[in-house]
């Protein structure tokens, strides 16, 4: 039975791994842009969260109403005035710039809130379980996994239903013929970048709620996120989500084995799919 | 004489580092079918993406409408009405048959150009038109390819090469419809490797050689002889 809390408690986790690749995912499918900040974008969303929490002191699920709209804000503003600059033939300098956004997101985030680790509190949410059998399973993690399929359900109905996931799928294909077409694809990647960034904003209350967090966590969650899209596969977000959960329970079921092992067998999850599927296991399809 | 739609003046145009074209001077007047013709490298390519705004230019070297354009990004260009099928027709693989064909709508331009419209001039498209673009047969992607320019309700239209890797039937199809696509209202531009297919279908027809005008005429009455000395330099 602790073997079934184990997968389940993994399985939830994973969701919250999978809000974490989702931005990740999404804009290296539209740009090619590999974000090494966006692990640290996730951060300053949990910072955001805590300073709007602390500041009108609503409940941090609340404060999303505030912060999601910020962090779209800030996605195209980084797009439009940033990050488009770097696109081209090269896959250099996006890499580049964002290691340095990273590295300034960081040292802007411990001048402003010290090295301290913060919690986002929800007293009452954080402890509330319900009992399924003989397994307990808490409320949040419950609530991040049913956010993170709603999540990557919105994002793969924009993608295939909306005429801004063709927007994307065009400018993804062929820059030049999609330019052709009336798209201005600078236009179009700041909307990727807003969209991911809202996704991030989600994916960075629920770490704070589940976790403590400091300016130096966006590094693990960035890996956490790479591992996710891989073994997913990249451009498809329903293997991005079955990439979190494998991700999940890998780690839970190596803790379950011995505490130290919980990052370490994720991690050996992650390079035997590498090395057994390099294409990730559910590889780019439409529809 | 009013403005013509298109005018280039002394367009100077580099691909790279090399100079595609050397102070090119074309006009289209409206209602026009215009072929350009000239041999592989002879600029057509480079041409066709300072047009369209693939390529910026200096400033008054490309007016449409009266408007210079030359600065301006493709997107730009499209909004005013000038559509593409560019070369290879180069439909989006992740997109459906339908959505390649909605994606020209973009620009938001109205006109007698719909889904519908297309569709009843294709038939073809709208019986397969959830299977991806590239899943169908030459022939039948240029239709989307034309398609596709269509929806954007253009006031000129660029064929780039459309005979280009289609069987010869096929193309004899496409160049018999292309009267009745560009209809009334609408300018086309054709650029072809193609002589006589371009001939047969255009007013006037200017030939391109290592990046300059080489000749220009009526295409009803230009003669062959002409034709060969423009297009290969031989004298």
């Amino acid at each position: 039975m602790d073997w079934l809390n184990a997968l389940i408690q993994g399985t939830l986790l994973g969701g919250l791994y999978a809000l974490f690749a989702a931005g990740l995912s999404l804009i290296f499918g539209v740009m090619r842009l590999v974000n090494i900040a966006h692990g640290d974008l996730i951060v300053l969303a949990a910072y955001l969260g805590l300073v709007v929490t602390s500041a009108i002191g609503v409940h941090p699920i609340l404060a999303m109403a505030l912060v999601v709209p910020a962090m779209t804000l800030i996605g195209y503003a980084l797009q439009r005035g940033l990050l488009n600059q770097t696109l081209g033939d090269d896959l250099l300098p996006p890499l580049l710039v964002t290691f340095g956004l990273s590295v300034i997101l960081q040292n802007g985030l411990l001048e402003g809130f010290s090295a301290d680790p913060q919690k986002l509190s929800a007293p009452g949410l954080e402890t509330a379980s319900v009992a399924l059998g003989s397994i307990s399973l808490g409320v949040l993690p419950l609530l991040t996994f049913g956010i993170a399929v709603a999540v990557i359900w919105g994002l793969q109905w924009t993608f295939y239903k909306t005429s801004l996931g063709r927007a994307f799928r065009a400018v993804s294909d062929n820059q030049d013929i999609a330019q052709l077409m009336g798209l201005n694809k600078r236009h179009i990647f700041g909307l990727a970048m807003a969209l991911a960034l809202a996704v991030t904003a989600v994916a960075g209350i629920l770490l704070g709620l589940r976790t403590s967090f400091d300016p130096s966590s966006g590094g693990g969650r960035l890996i956490f996120g790479f591992e996710a899209v891989i073994i997913g596969g990249l451009g498809n977000l329903w293997g991005t989500l079955a990439g979190g959960v494998i991700l999940g329970v890998a780690q839970t079921i190596g803790a379950k084995i011995d505490p130290g092992w919980q990052v370490l067998s994720g991690h050996i999850a992650f390079l035997v799919i590498l090395a057994i599927r390099p294409q990730g296991l559910f590889p780019r399809m439409s529809g | 004489m009013p403005d013509p739609l298109l005018q280039m003046t002394g367009l100077d145009a580099h691909y790279g580092d090399f100079q595609a074209l050397y102070g090119v001077g074309m006009v289209v007047r409206e209602g026009e079918v215009l072929a350009i013709i000239g041999a592989n490298g002879a600029g057509k390519t480079t041409l066709m993406r300072s047009v369209t705004g693939l390529i910026t230019n200096d400033a008054g070297q490309i007016r449409f409408k009266g408007q210079d354009i030359s600065g301006l990004r493709a997107d730009q260009v499209a909004e005013l009405g000038l559509a593409m099928v560019p070369e290879g027709r180069q439909l989006f693989p992740s997109l459906t048959v339908e959505e390649n064909l909605l994606i020209g709508a973009q620009t938001g331009r109205k006109g007698p150009w719909t889904l519908e419209a297309v569709n009843a001039l294709f038939p073809i498209l709208k019986e397969r038109r959830a299977v991806p673009a590239t899943a169908l047969s030459g022939g039948q992607q240029q239709m989307v390819a034309i398609g596709r320019a269509l929806m954007s309700n253009p006031e000129l239209i660029l064929f780039d090469e459309i005979s280009l890797g289609l069987a010869p039937i096929i193309i004899r199809d496409i160049y018999a419809a292309l009267p009745g696509i560009i209809g009334e209202g609408m300018s086309a531009i054709i650029v072809e490797q193609d002589i006589s297919k371009a001939l047969s279908v255009s007013g006037r027809v200017y030939c391109l050689q290592e990046g300059r005008v080489s000749l220009e005429g009526a295409s009803a009455t230009i003669s062959r002889e002409d034709i060969s000395r423009a297009y290969f330099g031989i004298e």
